[in-house]
């Protein structure tokens, strides 16, 4: 789950990382006071929000005020925005870059600090960026701070202040099971390092250990969200062909499958290890929603009762009334009963996923 | 000794009184594979499968078990995984989806600087056909054979698993890595174990999106795999940005797309099948 930069940086306060000063506001008339140079800054889940003019300043509350409600109108590439955060405007001497996200190759944490703050990773050289692999069983010691401070050029008082806010962030990154935290720029402000910005993603299978934090919704379309609360894997795509099968891999597949054969995948929709008609019955309603022009259904079912898979389909199909072409590839255990179902019931069912698709082509394509 | 476990190595399932624990662990039995004990804390003495149960693993340690499958909701994964690596199990295979991603560092990273193994969290687990079965992966598509096949996911290892079993060929070993970002193997470690079992002639690779474990694989095999080696990838067709219902199938900031595994693979000279059904014939091409 990502974080507004808002709640990325209430954390970093908690874990003792400075910020600047500031709040959150939902509504202009929530400014009350402002008795210095301000930033009001537009709070999305996405990037680039200084070019799109969602950042202004102010230099009194009338101002304020006026800045925030031009940006609480604004829609940032596609993204509402319902927040702004107001904040003191720092006087910025330099910029860098700090950030700890989990590695998969090396399966450990890994540091990334760069004297280049303030624009994308992605476009700093990398012999710019420094990096140190984390031992989990080690953590983060004073000694890492030492190591990176040299390279980013860090002395005296501010070698002490980076391998403080080190420490202190990755104390937070495990604690707050993070995938990803950063502080992009990390500004030396008047002898102070300061996280000007947030990006802050939290691991989303343990929310359950952090029921303070308000669940954000994610770049999810509301279909997606309302499928994923069913607890269907789902993602919608652009064709016209709805989609269920089981297992996110076999699923993928037929996305691929689909797309080498010509045909466009509306959806994703992920059935998990189930054999449940209700489950099966169910899932059909997030496709439709979807309004797909046919319906591929793709079970491999190792140990997927076939049987009541296919009631699932049958009852989906009547309750729904659903009269566009459904083709099922259905194997595993009793799939041949499933199959006969099937077909009593008017739905093409085969045994293998390249048949079921070929038909499929066939029938968009005008046939029977 | 086979790939990590064989028809001797005796296994404990934790969780083995719960719906999954006691249902697999009645087919890992008629599969042949040694399910010496359970543990369910609070459930001692009970027996499921005639397999006697424990309430911790340090009592079904009399059984000397070297390998366990685990099988408790996530939020007990940790506790069960590093019970079993203190007790001296060294084999721990995770069906459970949904760990937290911390946990599963924390596991990985002990096991890993301790001398343990871990299969998962989030894979059907690994089988040897012929000898013995630890996981989810369905009894009846497998054949004995001379190809082994590591996976990143489940039911699409069935797939291609039962594509090669209705061709000329058979398995050695299959194992599912897990869909999960961080996994106790990747395709560089089973590699190595493939690379030196004497019962695997040929290797499937069967990679999806998100990560660089495909990338590390090909950069591998360039170098230290003289077994011919064929893949498959899921996830061309997969939107950047989206997690394409495993937690580790994402691509994030262009890096773990599809097109880049399958480049990694070709200049590697390993052919990349475009269909599942396909492997058998693109391990024909580099194999007998």
């Amino acid at each position: 789950m990502n974080l507004y930069e808002y709640q990325g940086k209430a954390l970093f306060r908690k874990f003792g990382v400075p910020t600047p000063e500031g709040y959150v506001v939902f509504k202009p008339e929530e400014i009350k006071e402002v008795n210095r140079d301000v930033v009001i800054k537009a709070q999305v889940l996405t990037g680039g929000r200084g070019k799109s003019g969602g950042v202004k300043f102010a230099s009194n509350v009338e101002e304020a005020r006026k800045k925030a409600e031009e940006i609480l109108a604004m829609e940032i590439k596609g993204h509402k925005v319902h927040a702004v955060l107001v904040e003191e405007k720092l006087k910025i001497e330099k910029e860098y870059y700090l950030s700890i996200l989990i590695d998969r190759s090396t399966r450990a944490p890994l540091i990334m600090a760069s004297p280049d703050g303030g624009v994308e990773i992605e476009s700093v050289p990398d012999d710019r960026i420094f990096k140190f692999s984390v031992n989990p069983e080690i953590g983060v010691q004073p000694f890492v701070g030492r190591i990176l401070s040299k390279k980013m050029g860090f002395t005296g008082d501010l070698a002490k202040q980076f391998t403080a806010i080190l420490i202190n962030l990755y104390r937070m990154f495990r604690e707050m099971d993070a995938e990803l935290v950063e502080i992009n720029p990390l500004v030396l402000s008047e002898g102070k390092l300061i996280a000007a910005d947030s990006k802050v993603v939290i691991d989303s299978d343990s929310l359950y250990r952090h029921k303070d934090l308000e669940e954000n919704a994610e770049e999810k379309t509301p279909l997606e969200l309302e499928a994923n609360k069913a607890g269907y894997a789902f993602v919608e795509l652009d064709g016209n062909i709805g989609v269920i099968a089981n297992g996110a891999g076999l699923t993928m597949a037929t996305l691929d499958t689909l797309l080498l054969y010509g045909l466009k995948p509306r959806n994703f929709l992920d059935l998990g290890g189930t054999d449940s008609v209700d489950i099966t019955k169910n899932a059909f309603t997030y496709v439709l929603k979807a309004k797909p022009e046919a319906i591929l259904v793709n079970i491999f079912g190792g140990v997927t009762k076939c049987d009541t898979v296919a009631q699932g389909i049958i009852a989906a199909k009547d309750e729904f009334k659903i009269d566009m072409p459904i083709v099922v590839r259905l194997s595993g255990i009793h799939e041949e009963e499933g199959r006969k179902m099937l077909a009593d019931a008017g739905i093409h069912a085969f045994a293998d996923m390249r048949h079921a698709i070929e038909k499929l082509k066939n029938v968009m394509e005008g046939g029977q | 000794m086979s790939v990590i476990i064989d028809k001797d190595t005796r296994i404990i399932v934790q969780g083995i009184t719960g719906h999954q624990g006691s249902f697999h662990s009645g087919e890992m039995i008629k599969f042949g594979a040694k399910v010496v004990a359970g543990v369910t804390p609070g459930k001692g003495g009970q027996k499921v499968h005639d397999v006697p149960v424990y309430d911790t693993v340090e009592e079904a340690m009399v059984h000397e078990p070297e390998a366990t499958m685990i099988t408790v909701p996530a939020r007990f994964v940790r506790d069960a995984a590093f019970e079993a690596m203190y007790s001296g199990i060294r084999v721990v295979y995770i069906l459970t989806e949904k760990v937290p991603l911390h946990d599963a560092l924390d596991i990985v990273s002990y096991a890993r600087s301790h001398g343990h193994i871990v299969i998962g969290p989030n894979g059907p687990g690994i089988t040897v056909p012929g000898q013995t079965k630890m996981g989810i992966m369905p009894n009846h598509i497998f054949k004995k054979g001379t190809v082994a096949v590591a996976s990143r996911s489940g039911t699409l290892t069935y797939e291609i698993v039962n594509a090669l079993t209705q061709s000329e060929y058979g398995e050695s070993v299959v194992i599912g890595l897990g869909g999960d970002r961080i996994t106790g193997l990747n395709f560089v470690d089973v590699l190595e174990l493939f690379e030196k079992d004497p019962d695997t002639e040929a290797i499937v690779l069967v990679g999806e999106i998100g990560g660089t474990a495909e990338e590390e694989a090909a950069e591998y095999i360039k170098k230290n795999v003289s077994k011919p080696v064929v893949a498959y990838i899921a996830g061309r067709s997969a939107p950047p940005g989206k997690r394409m219902g495993h937690a580790g199938a994402i691509i994030t900031r262009g890096r773990g797309t599809a097109e880049s595994k399958i480049k990694a693979f070709n200049e590697a000279d390993v052919p990349v099948a475009e269909f599942p059904w396909e492997i058998p014939q693109a391990l024909k091409k580099v194999y007998k």
